[in-house]
């Protein structure tokens, strides 16, 4: 799904990492650790298409409709309801029967009561899980996830937790700086320095 | 290097003989700037689309050589349009007594331009090197050099209400035979002037970035 | 036409935003009524000819305002980031900001117009298209250069920097079509630059916003 050889980000005299190797089968679990700033997120940006390599080359068997893509922020509008901005994207990524898509997760992720509040009301956990629904609604292929435990409490880690077993089959990339979590479900590890 | 010399002397040999021309020429007294503004500004409007046609490159190519040779394009260019500023006010000074007329088209034209591509300087700065800003970059590169023709109609259609006589340069309408050569010459060397800066700026650009790898 | 839905759905998100928060147009409204009375004090007895021009200015700087705002909600926790990875086109989010930016500018504008005939001179058919004209090909060259602004990091001050000399074409056609008795070639004017500008900006919006 995801093949990558020599890969290499700079931004001018700032180097990110060189010489970069993976590969990521259809269907495999990848846990990208390291420590901050070692550029976990800037691969997830590179495999995402948001960023472009330096050099190297990097090849990613699924166009961005098939791709979900969980950043550090959670990439929604503050102003809007969690529903109006799930909504947006289904609209967006032509989710079919995007009404009963959208309720289903928002009723997953215990968001339901909240789906008509602003999201600038929501707490930092609250937000994470709105950030998951909306990189699940389209039901991706691949998953490029960024540091998905964060902010979530107890409650929200094991939603995750059933979430992802649910999800098995499915591509995973997943960046995270706590790996023992996930590594029961990895079928590989990458040690960014 | 042999360019820089080329520019030296073709510029040299053309203002000398424009200054041997315009002892005998009525009309030219104040013309002797004309032989400097002109193909200045001509030199100018070449450097500016080269910029933009190195910046269509990038575009094309994701080739990143391309955003140095767009980027200094454009700086000589910008130093050229400002060169077109000043002789063109010394121009209108030695004809019409004034340092700015708003009825000359060059010039007012050649202000709007150097407005528009001092923001990419401005632009270049406030954005993180690296493939975002060669490409943000050259799309404002490419919307320069549409520009350029945009506001010289503006211009142009700005006379009828601002002022109804367009002033015409004493110098333009009679421009033929050994003036023209004359002018061949200096215009060759306003070039050559542009595209040994433009390799010198380039050359220099290029071993900043290498430094700056290197460290 | 998913385009165009895509378009109309990006556009309909920021009329909510704005219904929301209410954070641009009643600026916009304020700071062109704002500028009409401190260019009436601009305008000593004999010159009152002149407000035709400073009616131009006043749109395109109520214009300016407006975009400085524009890509703010895209700003703010990474959003554009999640639009350009959606499987639209990316000129369709150029499209969307045009039409938003165009509405609130027609807004503040619904505003401006009568309260310039009222405190100046009357607003003729001419000017009223001119400025139609003029709406679009500021949206559309402002969408584009906001985008880029707020790539960087002094935004707020360059966008004014860029996009003032881009519209000094604009203010140049819509004088002419108040002024002067032969509006029809300024009229012309705006919609070529509309026209070319336009294509421009939704040709070259997804290289500003994607590497």
């Amino acid at each position: 799904m995801i093949e990558a050889r020599g890969l290499a980000k700079r931004y001018g005299a700032k180097r990110v990492f060189d010489g970069l190797d993976l590969d990521v089968p259809a269907g495999g679990f990848v846990l990208v650790t390291g420590p901050n700033g070692s550029g976990k997120t800037t691969l997830l940006r590179l495999v995402a298409g948001l960023a472009a390599p330096t050099a190297g080359r990097l090849e990613v068997a699924a166009d961005r409709a098939r791709i979900g893509f969980l950043a550090h922020e959670p990439l929604v509008y503050r102003e809007l309801s969690a529903l109006e901005n799930l909504v947006l994207y289904g609209r967006l990524y032509r989710v079919p029967e995007r009404r009963e898509r959208i309720g289903m997760l928002l009723e997953r992720f215990g968001l339901w009561e909240a789906r008509r509040e602003p999201v600038a009301s929501f707490s930092r956990g609250m937000q994470q899980r709105l950030a998951l629904c909306r990189a699940l609604l389209h039901g991706p292929d691949l998953l490029l996830l960024d540091e998905p435990f964060n902010a979530l409490d107890e409650a929200g880690a094991a939603l995750l937790d059933a979430e992802l077993a649910a999800l098995a089959g499915q591509t995973f990339l997943v960046a995270t700086h706590d790996p023992a979590r996930l590594r029961p479900v990895a079928t590989a590890t990458l040690a960014l320095a | 290097m042999p360019l820089a010399f080329a520019a030296l002397v073709l510029l040299g040999g053309g203002l000398g003989l424009a200054l041997l021309w315009i002892g005998e020429l009525e009309g030219f007294a104040a013309g002797g700037i004309f032989f400097v503004h002109v193909p200045v500004a001509l030199s100018a409007y070449a450097l500016l689309v080269w910029g933009a046609w190195k910046a269509l490159r990038l575009l094309w190519t994701r080739d990143e050589r391309y955003d140095l040779e767009s980027y200094t394009g454009i700086h000589v260019g910008l130093i050229f349009a400002l060169l077109t500023l000043v002789t063109g006010s010394i121009w209108a000074r030695a004809e019409w007594g004034v340092w700015w007329d708003w009825r000359d088209r060059q010039l007012v034209t050649f202000l709007i331009l150097f407005l528009f591509y001092s923001a990419y300087f401005m632009l270049r700065y406030s954005l993180e090197q690296g493939p975002a800003r060669a490409r943000i970059s050259a799309v404002y590169a490419l919307f320069g050099v549409v520009l350029i023709p945009v506001s010289f109609l503006a211009v142009r259609l700005a006379e009828q209400f601002l002022h109804r006589t367009p002033l015409i340069r004493a110098g333009r309408p009679d421009i033929e035979g050994t003036v023209l050569g004359v002018f061949g010459v200096c215009f060759a060397g306003a070039l050559a002037l542009a595209a040994s800066m433009y390799a010198i700026e380039l050359a220099g650009k290029r071993l900043d970035a290498r430094l700056q790898e290197a460290r | 036409m998913t385009y165009l839905r895509d378009a109309a759905a990006l556009a309909r998100k920021d009329l909510l935003l704005e219904l929301r928060g209410k954070e641009t147009v009643p600026a916009m409204v304020l700071f062109v009524v704002a500028v009409f009375v401190a260019f009436r004090f601009a305008l000593p007895q004999g010159q009152e000819r002149a407000a035709g021009g400073l009616l131009w200015v006043a749109i395109v700087l109520t214009a300016l305002l407006g975009l400085v705002r524009a890509f703010v909600p895209e700003r703010e926790q990474g959003v554009l980031d999640a639009l350009v990875l959606a499987p639209c086109d990316r000129s369709a989010i150029w499209l969307g900001k045009v039409l938003s930016v165009l509405a609130f500018l027609l807004i503040a504008e619904a505003a401006a117009l009568p309260l310039f005939a009222l405190f100046f001179e009357p607003v003729d058919a001419a000017t009223v298209a001119a400025v139609l004209l003029a709406n679009v090909g500021l949206s559309a060259i402002g969408a584009l250069l906001a985008a880029m602004a707020v790539a960087g990091r002094a935004r707020e001050v360059l966008l004014p920097l860029m996009f003032l000399p881009l519209a000094v074409p604009v203010v140049i056609g819509g004088v002419g079509a108040t002024v002067t008795d032969d509006p029809a070639r300024y009229l012309g004017f705006l919609a070529l630059y509309d026209g070319i500008f336009a294509i421009l900006a939704w040709a070259t919006f997804e290289y500003v916003v994607t590497e």
